[in-house]
This record gives C-alpha cells, structure tokens and sequence, in this order.
C-alpha cells in the first residue's frame, strides 16, 4: 500500500507465491489430497454427464426443498472439516507433554481452533438449522414455498461463499489466529497484519447476507403463507421456534455486520475504533460482539427445542404437554437471550451491579429452558413411546442438555465465573450444550424427516452404532475438560509442562476417537441406506406423523400439496387422521410456481470474489466484482420468465401415481 | 399463460392495506422534516443553549422526534399496518434498540469507571506529588 507499486502488486495485490504454505508438510499433503480428490469428483461428473443436471435441478433451483438438502450437504461437507481440526487439536494435546512440542508449530495450532471454532458455528450449525427451517417450515404449515424463492437460492449460495472463502484459506495464505470472535486488539493490523483476520471478515460478512436474508424469507413465509385456519398458536411448535430464530436472526446479525464492518475500517482505512491508541477501545468490541454472539446461541438451539418437540409427540403418540407454555417458553427466551451477553466478559471489570445484573438474568433463561424440559418429560409420561433412532437422540439430549444447562448456570455466578473462565471448564460446558443440544438435535431431525424427504427410511443398525459412538465418545471427551478446567487448565494451550494432566488428555483423545469412529457408523448408515433404499421404502407418513409435513407423499412434489390444506387444530394431520380424512382424487388444477434462476450463482460468486481480492489486496477485481455483483442484480430485475404453471394434467398424473401406490398397501 | 390459468394465480402483489398518502400529508411531513432539522442547526451555529453537552442532548431529542415524523409521514406506518405486524415489528425493534443502546452505555460506563487509568489514578498521583 505504499507509494510504489509493481505491475505484479498491482496485478496480484499481495498474493504472491509465498502464500502457498510449502513450509507446512501437513498443509501441502492435505492441499494434494484435496487435489487429488476434486479432480476425481470433477472427472466423475464430466463422465457421468451430472454438470447439466446439477446445474438444472439443484444449483439453480428456488424449490425450498432442494436448497434445503443443499444447505444439509454444505453442513455436512464442513462439519467434516471442523471435525478434523477438532481431531488435532486433540491430537496436538495429547502429545505436548513431557517436553514434546507435538506435531503443530504454533501459527498452524492458533489457526486451528480458529477454524474449528468459526466453522462449526457459521458453516455447520447455521447451514444444519437453516437448512432444517427451510425443508420442513413451509410443508408444515401448508404452503408451496417461501415467501421469496429467489432469495432463499441466494441466502444458499452467500453461505456457500463464506465458507468457500475459509476453505481456501487454509491453502491460500493464512486464516486468523485469534479465536473464533477476533478479539481486537490481537485481530487488529497491528498484530494480525496478514491475511488471517480477512479471510475470516470477509467470510463472515458474505456468509451474514445470506443468513440475514435467509431469515426475513423464513419470517415472511410464516407470517404470510400459513395454511387457512392455522392461527398463531395452532401452529406447530418447531415452526413456532424457527419463527423466534429467525426473528432473532434479523435482529442480531446486523450487529454483527456493523461491528466486522467498523473492525474492517480499523484494518483496512487505518480507523481506530477498537485500537489501544488514538482513543479507540477494543473492549467496545467484545460488547457489540456479543449482544450478536448471546443471541446467535439461542438462534442456533431454538429451532432444535422444535425438532424435539415433534419428535417427542411424534414417538410418544401423544399431543404435546403444555404446548402453549412451550411457545410462551419460546418468546421468553427469545427476548431474554437479549439481555445476558455480558456474562461472556464477567472479567472485564465492570464491576458488581452490573455483573449481578447480568448474572440473574442468565439464571432466569433457565426457567423457561427448564419448563421446556418438563413439556417433553410429560409428554412422555404414560404415551406410547416407540424408541426409533429419532427418539433415542432426543432422550440422549435430555440428559446431556440438562448437565451442560446446570454447568452452565455454574458459570452464569460470577464469582464462580471469575474461577473458571477462559478454562477448559468454559470449553466443556458449551460443547456439552451445543453437541448435546445442536448437534443432537440436528441427528434427531436428519433421522426423522429424512424418510420424508427422499422416501425411504436410514438404516437402522449403523444407526445405532452412530447414537452408542456419540453417547460414549462424548462423555470420555469432554469429561475429562471439566476436570482439567476445574484444575484451572486455560483453552488454547499448545503444550503442556504439568505430566499429571497427560492422562485426562489422552482420554479425552480416545473420546474424541470414538465420535470420529460415530461419524464414520453415520456416513455409513446414509450410504446403507442409500443402496437399500428399495427394503426401506416408506409411504407418506412412516411415523404416524402429527404435523402437516406427513400428509403430503415423501418425497413431496414439487408443489408440496395439491390442494391447500385447511386446518382445525394443533396436530393437523393426527387431527385429520382422528376425522377420517379423505385425500380428495378430481379436481386438480394448474399450480403456479416460481421458476429457476442463475441470478443467485452468479451473484454469490461474485460477492465472493470481491471478498477474496479484497482480502489480497487486489482492488481493481474488487471494484469490478462488486461492479458486476450490481449489474447483475439490475439485470436480474429485467427477468420477467420468473413464474410457470404446472399444468393440471401433470398435477392429476402425479397425485394418481400416489392413489396407486396408497391403494397397494405399502 | 392462458387466462384461464392466470385466473387463480396469486398476482396480487398489491395489497391495498396501506395507505399511500396524500399530497397534503407529504408536505406537513416534509415541513416537519425541515423545522426539526433546521432548529438544531440553529443550536449548533448559534450556540444559544451555551452548553455543548445540553445541546447535543436536545440535538438527540430531535433527531428522535424527526423519526418518528419520517415513520407516520414518509413510511405511513400506523398500528393497522399488515394486520398490526409491522407495528409489533418496530415495537420489537425499538425495544432491542433500547436494550442494546442502554446496556452498552451502562456497560461501557463502568469498564471505563473501573479499567481506565483516569480519575481515581490522576487524584491519587496528585496526593502523591502533594508535599
């Protein structure tokens, strides 16, 4: 940025072949597989001619449904690689003692559990939830789409983008090594001066449009679209809880945005908002920061709460207890998770009233959250619970959950906070809250609506090999972690000097093992299940579903129903089951619908470009990225093909098929 | 497309529920518009309050008091909007906003009470120097 470029500066900014990490054995044998690999998928889709039909039929599709398996596939595709980082980091672990330094120099480790930390909460669990929300909210409550197809395919891609934009760091240059919330000073230019901290805001900023977005989509097709007769509280409570995560999205995630914009300006226009010089104040930061972060933790376990609860209901043969308190628990906690963001910096120093203001109304989230876990336990209490690889996720939740919530309430008194923060204990609790909670949640739901959404049900042994890996896995990984916090053992430590700490290292390694051995029995179960699809054919509702999702086919047409449904009552479809519904077989109509567009490809790639030379330095591209990100965007205005009918006659044919195949008893 | 298909089509994007505004109402909100902003620019190059914390307080005043003027003139919102959900909307937004502005002032206030070198510190190194 000084007064005298080179061409190439000018050309390439500063990216220049010294980006590539050769100096990283572990990064060049990763790079080469990676190669390897790609060009193997690549060539296998050029062979088998799939380009054209992924372009078609996924990439560019605005169908809910299709960018709702598509945001499943990019959680899963970056849960494997948060997992791997998380893999060495144990491993790392396990091995610094003794004198050992372990296999991982400093700047690769920081990165790391950076990484893992941005991805799993960014690229796994937002795209996990967000991809949930929009496969299964419209069908439950009736509509055809959401509110703005277009928009929700390039919510899809945005998110894409950020994470394209992590993965290429971990070839392309360096990601940040400043923990997941780029803490400034540390993330400020004068300590981060490489590319680490750029790629880590600029991924985010993309990733944060198509989440924003995403979210006011969902919020409007709640609003607007609900099928006639489904008032507010006949709604079903995961659409009840998706509604409040949403509602959370939009409000918290422009803070977000705003406060990486004002650390960009400090890195990027020599700002000094969050500086220690020129009057700037980084502990600002971590106040904006997390009235954003608090929220976004309750985005994330929201939509959860309504997976298990229909679950629960589902397996129990039961209507839900207290649904009305369940949705009143809800609001509760949505407002409340505005008003606790302090007790992440009780250490900070600002002082007792402010710290015991904080501290009760975290334990007041409690409440609801306990009401919440009641709701299911006496829902379960005298039904008829069949014990299906969904229930037994949502019964491992319940326990789990209950001892990461008290440890976390552990945490919310802030002398107890003063002992333990920034220990290993901070490190278990939340793992123990989000993997229990989240990810659990997110098995429960991929277990349960996966038969509706490609008609055929998982396998059930690799099933359970997965549950047992997880259950066992879990607890020897993290247990350890809340010893070793106790013992006050800091996060974020490389080596180790004390050799009586090694063993709960090496145990909690052999748990971590024992997950990765979980995550292997999933991937196992999905290809099981995908090559005998034809034994584990289900019709529509394999469950004895309760909700409007299962009174469609699985997989739902395109169109989801063939006419509106019209509901009485929570439970619609027990409801409609209990009354004899009779699927109505004449009459079909044409059904209008929104029709694909690449409008959304384009623009994320691009954005997403513009993020990457931003990040390098190079502006012209930048300025011609966001140029062309602009003009694609107006032409896209000009697209008037934005609508199609299916005609009756295809209407008719397809939902005959379905009288056929329910006539034959399947 | 056949009419007879574009019959049950759903192309009514234009839902008549809100009002548009009038010329009149246009113009009360403008003129509104430009009083509540050219009195704080009176405060400002005049200096009449003679108190710069007073007059950024008033200015603050009429900044708000201008949006509220933008929101029922400009954007017409009123409770009925939508079926009352825009109004729950800003309600909820103005609540947030509230929550947010106050809790970091009130946070920030006392990181800066208690973590910065300033009042306390400066009052005791001129004991120290004192004789």
């Amino acid at each position: 940025m000084s007064g005298t470029l080179t061409t190439t500066q000018m050309i390439f900014g500063r990216l220049t072949w010294d980006a590539f990490p050769w100096h990283e054995p572990i990064v060049v044998a990763t790079f080469v597989a990676v190669v390897l690999g790609g060009a193997a998928m690549v060539a296998a889709l050029t062979y088998f001619k799939l380009w054209g039909y992924l372009w078609k039929e996924w990439f560019t599709s605005v169908d809910h449904k299709k960018i709702g398996i598509m945001y499943m596939v990019l959680g899963l595709i970056m849960f494997l690689r948060g997992f791997a980082d998380a893999i060495m980091m144990r491993l790392q672990q396990a091995l610094a003692f003794n004198g050992s330094e372990g296999y991982l120099n400093a700047h690769h480790y920081d990165q790391v559990f950076t990484a893992h930390g941005v991805i799993m909460i960014f690229f796994v669990a937002m795209p996990f939830i967000t991809g949930l929300m929009n496969y299964i909210v419209p069908l439950q409550i009736g509509a055809r789409d959401v509110s703005f197809p277009f928009l929700n395919n390039f919510s899809f891609w945005m998110t894409t983008g950020g994470a394209v934009l992590v993965m290429i760091s971990l070839f392309l240059g360096e990601f940040a090594q400043t923990g997941w919330l780029a803490y400034p000073p540390l993330s400020g230019l004068a300590y981060s001066p490489a590319t680490g901290v750029d790629y880590y805001i600029w991924a985010l900023q993309v990733a944060g449009v198509g989440t924003t977005l995403s979210g006011i989509n969902l919020i409007a097709t709640i609003v607007k679209m609900r099928a006639p007769g489904m008032s507010l509280m006949k709604m079903p409570v995961f659409t009840w809880t998706s509604l409040c995560a949403n509602i959370l999205i939009v409000a918290s995630f422009p803070i977000l945005t705003a406060t990486l914009v004002l650390l960009s300006l400090d890195r990027y226009a020599g700002t000094a908002f969050f500086t220690n010089d020129f009057g700037g104040n980084p502990m600002m930061y971590v106040n904006l920061i997390w009235i954003w972060g608090h929220p976004e933790v309750y985005i994330l376990i929201l939509p959860l709460f309504g997976v298990f609860s229909e679950v629960v209901s589902t397996f129990s043969g039961k209507r839900l207890f207290g649904y009305t308190s369940m949705v009143y628990a809800t609001c509760c906690i949505m407002v409340l998770s505005y008003l606790v963001w302090l007790h992440h910096f009780f250490t900070m120093g600002s002082g007792a009233s402010v710290n015991s203001f904080f501290g009760i109304t975290t334990m007041i989230i409690s409440i609801p959250t306990g009401a919440k876990l009641f709701n299911w336990l006496f829902t379960m209490y005298r039904g008829k619970i069949r014990f299906e690889l969904p229930m037994m996720w949502a019964v491992a939740f319940m326990l789990t959950f209950t001892i990461g919530g008290m440890t976390g309430v552990m945490l919310a008194v802030p002398p107890a906070d003063f002992v333990l923060h920034n220990s290993l204990f901070l490190i278990a609790h939340f793992h123990n809250v989000i993997i229990g909670g989240v990810l659990f949640g997110i098995f429960a739901a991929i277990n349960y609506w996966w038969p509706k959404a490609f008609g055929f049900r998982l396998n059930q042994f690799w099933g359970k090999v997965s549950f047992w890996c997880w259950q066992v896995g879990f607890w020897l990984a993290f247990t350890p972690l809340y010893i070793l916090g106790f013992m006050g053992v800091t996060r974020r430590m490389r080596v180790f000097d004390d050799p009586s700490l090694h063993i709960w290292f090496i145990i909690a390694a052999v748990g971590a093992a024992i997950i990765a051995a979980g995550i292997g029995a999933m991937l196992v179960q999905f290809a099981v299940s995908i090559w005998k699809r034809d034994e584990l054919k289900v019709e529509g509702d394999p469950w004895d579903g309760r909700t409007l999702e299962w009174a469609t086919s699985s997989p739902p047409p395109e169109y989801n129903f063939a006419f509106t449904p019209v509901v009485y009552d929570t439970d619609t479809w027990a409801d409609m089951k209990r009354n004899n519904y009779q699927r109505p077989l004449s009459g079909y109509q044409a059904i209008h619908m929104p029709s694909s567009t690449g409008a959304g490809v384009i623009l994320a790639a691009l954005a997403t470009l513009c993020g990457f030379s931003l990040i390098w330095y190079i502006w012209w591209l930048a300025g011609l990225s966001f140029v062309g990100m602009i003009a694609v965007a107006i032409g896209h205005t000009f697209n008037y093909k934005r609508d199609f009918y299916i005609p009756a006659d295809v209407v008719t044919r397809t939902e005959e098929e379905r009288t056929r195949i329910l006539a034959a008893g399947v | 497309m056949s009419d007879a298909v574009h019959s049950h089509g759903h192309h009514d994007d234009h839902h008549d529920d809100h009002s548009h505004g009038s010329f009149g109402s246009y113009m009360i909100g403008f003129g509104l518009s430009v009083i509540l902003t050219a009195i704080p620019f009176w405060l400002v190059m005049t200096g009449v309050l003679n108190d710069p914390q007073l007059t950024g307080v008033v200015i603050m005043g009429f900044a708000a008091v201008q949006m509220v003027v933008h929101m029922i003139y400009f954007l017409h919102m009123n409770t009925r909007l939508e079926g009352g959900w825009s109004f729950m909307a800003l309600m909820l937004t103005i609540v947030l906003v509230v929550i947010v502005l106050s809790g970091s002032l009130w946070v920030m206030y006392h990181l800066n009470n208690n973590m910065m070198p300033h009042a306390d510190m400066s009052a005791m190194q001129q004991m120290s120097e004192m004789p």
